[in-house]
């Protein structure tokens, strides 16, 4: 409390419940941007949420919104039969890395290619959370999972997939941006991200992808603290944060050229 | 749009497409495979006409999923495909039949199994009948035997679909699909409208309390409720079976047959009629519920079965669960890979009535 104000409230369409998020685990940040960029947006009630496989299988238990539930990686198609079905609503997808980079890669690519007009939440944790810590195509080199015991290895299992980069490289995708949320100053900014990923396709420029660098406590086995510095000193160099692709502040950027 | 009444000749994938846009039909999911490629092109050219939708997906796994995003906001959607593609969308099939979730499925079979060839075909029966996707669903399975039926069973597949929230798949195979006939065109229900709130559907919440669908059912004891009750579901399905009896009647013999094969086998039978030789055709229209009380009667009455398909058998096994009282099913097997004509099956049907001639 500041002057008597609260500095924290529950945003409205998050539901005051407790997640089953295991403690440090950024899948509640992430999602709690999410949920704040709705209530901004006032999407609330014209929002429909497309939950995928994954530790996110539950976001449907916490964002008041409409929700379907879509197989593993395939929440782009059932967001692109939604979004076509009903073109009004406010459509986004919850994935995450496996989800998304994996099994749902062709569906992922080919919905951004199409540029729906729907926002894509992805969230990359370089593991296989849920399913107890396996090798995610955003794993490491040399980071140790359960099915790459000794590490990944460049040579046999491929490097991480910068998926941000791919995205943007798209011609449907209208904004593009890679954030983290390992300290105050990123979550802001991962704040700002969530909000231009929703207003894209909303603003019909095409589709919005944001990518959260997130922790995986558990099968990283680390403290939320070293989970946090792992992000800083590990991730981010290898998966640069900033924006990719922003048609709308290119648009900017012309009528500005225009009126000159 | 049709105009009610209108005689027009066309083929059987062009009837599926008209029936399902007359039906309603607002968003179309494609991706290309033979024999069944001319619905996709003939949707591309009239959907987007109507202000509907048409999407050519990236590959059967997607354009399935797509019916399922446009299935939950509870609007008359449709995908069509044949054997190979089949498989890729059971994925979703079994995703849609554990949500409930109204979907129209087109089956334009061919011969398999793998690549196998691009000639009719019945060996997808299991797959559709049985469950080609993981997990304990059914779906109603529609098998239409002509171009009108074609036309007019799509149009009730998107009421079964709606009024048991159920995946519904129409099998036909390339005979129906790529032959021409002349067709009645109007006689579909007409159109769910896009806006209409079922109580179920996913539209926006606006300021009713959220909803949810899916298919995870995680609390103890909560998937056996889920099951129960879908059972009993499929159970009461059994009041929208539909089959065609054909001089069945007098018949010592009944040749049951689906779909083109029943409809080439009706010839047969009318042919052997003419020299005297009591046989009946016994065509289930629905394989899902499948007509097994009506074949249980007609087994009551002392008849003997042929079970004629254009496979190595596999629709004799529920024939046989139905007539097991009274009765066995002999079983012939037309091989994919080449078009049987009604000469085909007279020997095998002479063979079954125990005549040599
Ligand atoms: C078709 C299919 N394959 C595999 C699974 C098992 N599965 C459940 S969650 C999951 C991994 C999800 O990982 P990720 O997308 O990285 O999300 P996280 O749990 O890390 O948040 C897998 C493989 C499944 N449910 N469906
Ligand atoms: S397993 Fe990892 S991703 Fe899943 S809830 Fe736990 S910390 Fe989060």
């Amino acid at each position: 409390m500041k002057n008597g104000k609260a500095a924290f409230t529950l945003p409205g369409v998050l539901a005051d419940v407790p997640t089953h998020y295991c403690p440090g685990c950024q899948h509640g940040v992430a999602q709690r941007l999410v949920a704040e960029c709705l209530d901004e947006l006032a999407l609330s009630e014209k929002a429909i949420c497309i939950g995928s496989i994954g530790c996110s299988v539950f976001i449907y238990n916490y964002l008041m919104v409409d929700c379907v539930e879509a197989p593993h990686g395939r929440a782009p198609a059932v967001a692109t039969g939604v979004k076509r079905a009903r073109p009004e609503a406010a459509v986004f997808t919850y994935q995450g890395d496996g989800d998304l980079a994996s099994i749902g890669m062709a569906e992922t690519m080919h919905c951004a290619n199409r540029g729906e007009r729907v926002t894509i939440v992805f969230v990359n944790n370089t593991v296989y959370g849920m399913t107890g810590g396996q090798m995610a195509p955003t794993t490491m080199v040399g980071q140790r999972t359960t099915t790459c015991p000794g590490g990944r290895c460049a040579d046999s299992e491929g490097e991480p997939i910068r998926m941000t980069e791919i995205i943007a490289s798209l011609g449907g995708t209208a904004y593009a941006a890679r954030v983290a949320v390992d300290s105050v100053k990123n979550v802001r900014a991962a704040k700002k991200a969530v909000r231009r990923a929703f207003e894209a396709p909303l603003n019909n420029l095409g589709l919005g992808f944001v990518e959260i660098l997130a922790t995986c406590p558990t099968n990283w086995k680390m403290t939320p603290v070293q989970a946090n510095k792992r992000i800083a000193e590990e991730l981010i160099p290898y998966f640069p944060l900033g924006t990719y692709k922003d048609l709308a502040a290119r648009e900017a950027v012309d009528e500005r050229e225009v009126g000159r | 749009m049709s105009t009610p009444g209108e005689r027009v000749l066309i083929k059987g994938n062009e009837a599926i497409c008209r029936g399902a846009v007359d039906a309603g039909c607002q968003c179309f999911f494609g991706y290309p495979i033979t024999p069944q490629n001319d619905i996709p092109e003939y949707m591309s050219k009239v959907m987007p006409n109507l202000g509907r939708v048409f999407v050519q997906a990236e590959s059967e796994v997607a354009a399935a999923n797509m019916l399922l995003g446009a299935a939950a906001c509870g609007v008359r959607a449709m995908t069509s495909s044949s054997s190979p593609g089949i498989s890729l969308k059971q994925e979703a099939i079994s995703y849609m039949g554990g949500t409930e979730l109204p979907a129209v499925i087109v089956n334009i079979s061919r011969g398999g199994p793998g690549l196998g060839d691009i000639g009719p075909s019945q060996g997808d029966y299991y797959q559709a009948v049985k469950g080609g996707g993981h997990g304990d669903y059914r779906q109603l399975v529609l098998a239409p035997g002509t171009v009108q039926e074609a036309y007019d069973l799509i149009g009730k597949a998107f009421d079964l679909a709606f009024a048991y929230r159920n995946p519904v798949m129409l099998l036909g195979d390339a005979i129906i699909g790529q032959m021409m006939e002349p067709v009645t065109l109007g006689t579909s229900s007409g159109p769910t409208r896009v806006d209409q709130d079922l109580g179920w559907n996913l539209m926006g919440k606006g300021d009713r309390a959220p909803r949810l669908l899916k298919s995870l059912h995680l609390t103890d004891g909560a998937l056996a409720g889920h099951n129960i009750r879908l059972r009993d579901k499929y159970a009461s399905m059994e009041r929208d079976v539909l089959f065609e009896n054909f001089l069945v009647d007098d018949a010592e013999l009944i040749v049951v047959a689906f779909g083109s094969i029943g409809r080439i086998a009706k010839s047969t039978i009318r042919k052997l009629r003419a020299s005297g030789k009591k046989v009946g055709l016994h065509r289930p229209i629905t394989l899902f519920p499948f007509p097994s009380r009506e074949l249980d009667k007609l087994a009551s009455g002392g008849r003997r079965f042929l079970t004629i398909e254009h496979n190595l058998g596999q629709m004799v096994d529920d024939v046989r669960l139905a007539v097991r009282k009274h009765a066995d099913s002999d079983f012939y097997g037309h091989m994919p890979g080449n078009l049987p004509t009604p000469e085909d099956f007279e020997q095998p049907i002479l063979a079954a009535l125990g005549v040599n001639s």
